[in-house]
């Protein structure tokens, strides 16, 4: 059985236009959302707060959950539905942490059992304090930055063959961000920085494909991001792993393509870098396709059937894998284009492509 | 068959199934089973914080007690010996210091000569003499206090951890964290708040003298005299549910405290049927016991635990022998625990909970289930798929997938890694994923057969070239991995874990497993056209 016959060829670098209007729509949207919202809706792994999710063994409604709650003096709390439809599983949210050394559980069965007339089960409580917050949020954005930092060494001495180039790149990210950090700017900015100094590098030192690398992972984990923001889901330590999975999710399809590039370049350098590309991503599909068809199977039985806890998870995981299959066949190779165009004459032959 | 792929093949899954057999049965060797995270088994995580600044101040009071003894003693007059700390002034200038203020040339020189001798882990700051008064302030060194912190908090896992083997958790994890902090994990507790009392206690027991003559009513309503604490004893009203709060005006002088026991446990009282604590001094604290209580009779003598008065029993007699009881309508669990913590020891400084994740064994054990149920219909799908779509070669990756899932399950238990709930969903990425490595090696192989090559050297090709493609798609997703393991914690590490097993694992049977078996077929069997 083949989903993708051999002699496919579907013009993807043509449509390139329309590929990068729908990725900078999808990019502003992301952007605008998160302005809107102003940040990442941080669940309490980073904002701080309590969370206890309770089972009643009959439909209670959720109104009564938070006068409950405000009884026993609970401020500020949101009470959610959660887990499959039919059952009466809640999820109480609230900004309070200063309550959880003193007797809350038994408070909380005591004060549900009154209000509502149905037994009460506490079958999880979480409560992250204010500081705790700030340090795993501070521990995040570390995990995002060292990621973003190895991948960049690594690509950039995979994809171009040029190790001793990779460390100097290393080195001088590193150095500016150690600049950076002696002003005391937060991470997130120094994260910006330390990927707008990449980018800036890798275009002068004309690293086409660790820059389109680069750049569609920028693609996969804004919108992503986006997504989140704009549907309003939670961000929690585990969204964090997601993302970075897909970072490296989304490179693995990447450098399979680009590796075909170079191949094909080797065998057949009379043609031009558009075919070559073209003629790379359609052999690759088949592959493409099916990697990203087997995982997302996986992935949503995770979504269907993993229960709630995992269910946010499974949706950054499904998108990001989406997103991430596009970008590799529609954002990084044609980038490669792009940056022909602005070293024209240096092109194609680099004398180190060749050499695999 | 017997090439070093097989060899190595064999090897693996044998030692795979060998790490595996203890999770399914515990008594078999080498004992190794898949530990199972909070989330899935139920229990709590606990970060404290240690309030190590109370260290400080307390050692600092001390001192000042101790001072005040120490001129008592050499019979030095003073106007007044006062700790920074106690003064409410809070400015970092007279934090950690202690002012004393004297008359005297003569005095100054020996309460100098007191703290070269005595008291010479404070330095002078300043001496200022106004005619004939002198003030003189003490301070405690930054490193020294630094030093007080630091034995605070490793004074306090110490203590926590022997109430916890007290109190008799199976494998509870207890580690320092930063500075200040500690980190518990208790699998499997049931009683959350019982453990949380039980860690939480600072468990300072003190005795101290109630003061007759002053009128407690007037200190309810604020005015405390000098040298007292008003302080509560607090009744639990177990039929009624009421509590009953009784106010005490308590001497703030301790007579003799929680260092000096050697023992507490629970006795029975034969006259009320009720648990109480029986608690033993050392040879010691037997002595000053005998005194105080040879002093003091007809005298109220309050038994204080952190702040809280448990009882005041008027001092019929001396007692001698270095043995007393703490009552307090005990139920059998509370005077349990309260033996507890005293054999313990007080921690050096109050705790605060800043973290806790407390998972109920019902929704743990739902977790389990439904990561089971939706690795398995994950795994079961991708299995039909790759049968359907590369047919006998899809086997092959089947059969490489059943392998991977054996090892990443053998690799969790020889690292004694934990599994937790994200780690399942690493499992079940992997097991999408896995898939990648075949699929790579197949399309490579169906290219080099739709080129005109030979079922063998089709074959041969196909792994070559994937080979180097493999490894390098992969490693991404590794650095991610071990980034995530670093900077994770609990079921976010755990995931971390799966996901660099399943990527190692997956390379393995790929580029190893399933080539050999290709390797047998296509030689043993000459066949002439592959099923891929």
């Amino acid at each position: 059985m083949q989903f993708i016959k051999p002699g496919i060829n579907i013009n993807f670098t043509g449509n390139r236009v329309k590929a990068y209007i729908f990725s900078l729509v999808l990019i502003v949207i992301s952007l605008v959302s998160l302005m809107i919202h102003g940040g990442p809706n941080y669940g309490i792994d980073f904002a701080g707060g309590m969370l206890i999710q309770v089972k009643f063994t009959q439909d209670v409604p959720i109104e009564k959950i938070r006068v409950a709650m405000n009884k026993i003096g609970l401020k500020n709390t949101s009470v959610q539905n959660f887990g499959e439809e039919g059952t009466s599983e809640f999820l109480i949210r609230s900004s309070n942490t200063e309550m959880s050394g003193d007797n809350l559980s038994q408070a909380v069965t005591d004060e549900l059992k009154v209000s509502t007339g149905t037994e009460a089960e506490i079958r999880r409580i979480e409560m992250v304090g204010p500081q705790v917050g700030q340090d795993l949020r501070t521990q995040a954005l570390l995990a995002i930055f060292y990621s973003l930092l190895f991948i960049t060494i690594y690509i950039s001495g995979r994809f171009e063959m040029k190790w001793v180039l990779s460390g100097v790149i290393a080195c001088a990210l590193m150095s500016a961000v150690y600049f950076l950090s002696i002003f005391n700017v937060g991470i997130p900015l120094l994260i910006a920085a330390a990927l707008a100094i990449t980018l800036f590098l890798f275009w002068y030192m004309n690293l086409k494909y660790a820059m389109g690398a680069v750049l569609s992972l920028i693609h996969d984990v804004t919108i992503t991001v986006g997504v989140f923001s704009v549907l309003n889901l939670e961000f929690s330590l585990q969204i964090i792993a997601a993302l970075l999975t897909i970072i490296g999710y989304s490179l693995n399809d990447t450098i399979i393509v680009f590796d075909r590039i170079r191949e094909n370049i080797t065998k057949s350098n009379k043609l031009p870098l558009e075919t070559i590309i073209n003629k790379s991503i359609n052999e690759t599909l088949s592959r493409t396709i099916l990697t990203s068809g087997t995982t997302l199977v996986a992935l949503l039985a995770l979504f269907f059937l993993g229960g709630e806890i995992i269910h946010n998870f499974a949706f950054a995981m499904i998108f990001g894998i989406v997103i991430g299959t596009y970008s590799s066949i529609f954002v990084a190779s044609p980038i490669l284009l792009l940056a022909e165009h602005n070293t024209k004459q240096k092109m194609v032959t680099t004398p180190n492509l060749q050499k695999r | 068959m017997f090439t070093w792929r097989g060899v190595v093949n064999i090897a693996v899954l044998i030692g795979a199934i060998i790490y595996l057999m203890p999770t399914l049965n515990a008594d078999i060797w080498p004992h190794k089973k898949i530990n199972l995270g909070l989330d899935l088994q139920g229990g709590m995580h606990l970060v404290l914080e240690v309030q190590t600044e109370k260290a400080v101040e307390t050692t600092i009071e001390r001192t000042t007690d101790e001072l005040r003894q120490e001129l008592r003693k050499k019979d030095i007059k003073h106007l007044g010996v006062s700790s920074g700390a106690s003064d409410g002034t809070t400015s970092s200038n007279k934090k950690n210091t202690i002012t004393v203020e004297l008359q005297g040339e003569e005095n100054l020189k020996g309460f100098n000569t007191i703290v070269t001798e005595n008291f010479n882990d404070y330095k002078v700051v300043s001496t200022t003499s106004d005619a004939d008064k002198h003030r003189v302030v003490l301070a405690l060194p930054d490193e020294e206090s630094m030093n007080i912190k630091k034995m605070a908090t490793e004074q306090a896992l110490e203590t926590i951890r022997n109430r916890i083997d007290a109190f008799g958790v199976s494998e509870p994890d207890i580690r320092l964290q930063g500075e200040n902090r500690i980190q518990i994990q208790l699998p499997g507790v049931k009683d959350t708040k019982r453990a949380k009392d039980l860690i939480g206690k600072t468990a300072r027991l003190n005795f101290q003298l109630v003061d007759e003559n002053a009128d407690v009513d007037a200190a309810v309503k604020g005015t405390v005299p000098p040298g007292d604490e008003l302080l509560y004893q607090i009744e639990n009203n177990t039929t009624s549910g009421s509590i009953n709060k009784t106010p005490f005006l308590i001497q703030k002088r301790v007579l003799l405290d929680g260092s000096a026991l050697t023992n507490a446990r629970v006795e029975i009282d034969s006259q009320f049927n009720e648990p109480y604590v029986s608690i033993e001094f050392d040879r010691k604290g037997a002595r000053i016991f005998e005194r105080i209580t040879g002093e003091n009779i007809k005298k109220r003598l309050a038994i204080v635990l952190d702040k809280n008065v448990y009882s005041a029993p008027v001092i019929q007699d001396k007692i001698a022998g270095g043995k007393a009881r703490i009552t307090g309508n005990f139920t059998m669990e509370e005077a349990k625990d309260l033996a507890i913590v005293l054999r313990a020891g007080a921690l050096p400084a109050p705790v605060k909970i800043i973290e806790e994740r407390t998972v109920g064994p019902t929704l743990g054990s739902d977790s389990i289930r439904m990561g089971l149920i939706s690795g398995l219909v994950g795994c079961i799908l991708v299995v039909i798929f790759m049968a359907i779509y590369y047919m006998g070669a899809g086997f092959i990756a089947d059969l490489a997938l059943i392998a991977n899932i054996i090892l990443i399950g053998a690799g969790l238990a020889a690292f004694q890694a934990t599994l937790t709930l994200p780690g399942i969903a690493g499992i079940v990425l992997t097991i999408g994923m896995a898939v990648d490595a075949n699929v790579l090696i197949y399309e490579r192989i169906r290219e080099e057969i739709a080129s005109g090559k030979t079922p063998v050297a089709a074959v041969n090709a196909g792994f070559e070239r994937a080979a180097i493609t493999i490894m390098d798609s992969n490693v991404t997703t590794l650095i991610v991995a071990i980034v995530l393991f670093q900077f994770g914690t609990g079921p976010v590490k755990g995931f971390a874990v799966t996901l660099a097993l399943g990527i190692v694992s997956s390379m393995f049977t790929a580029l190893i497993l399933s080539r050999s078996i290709f390797n047998y077929i296509v030689s043993t069997r000459r066949v002439s056209k592959l099923s891929i």
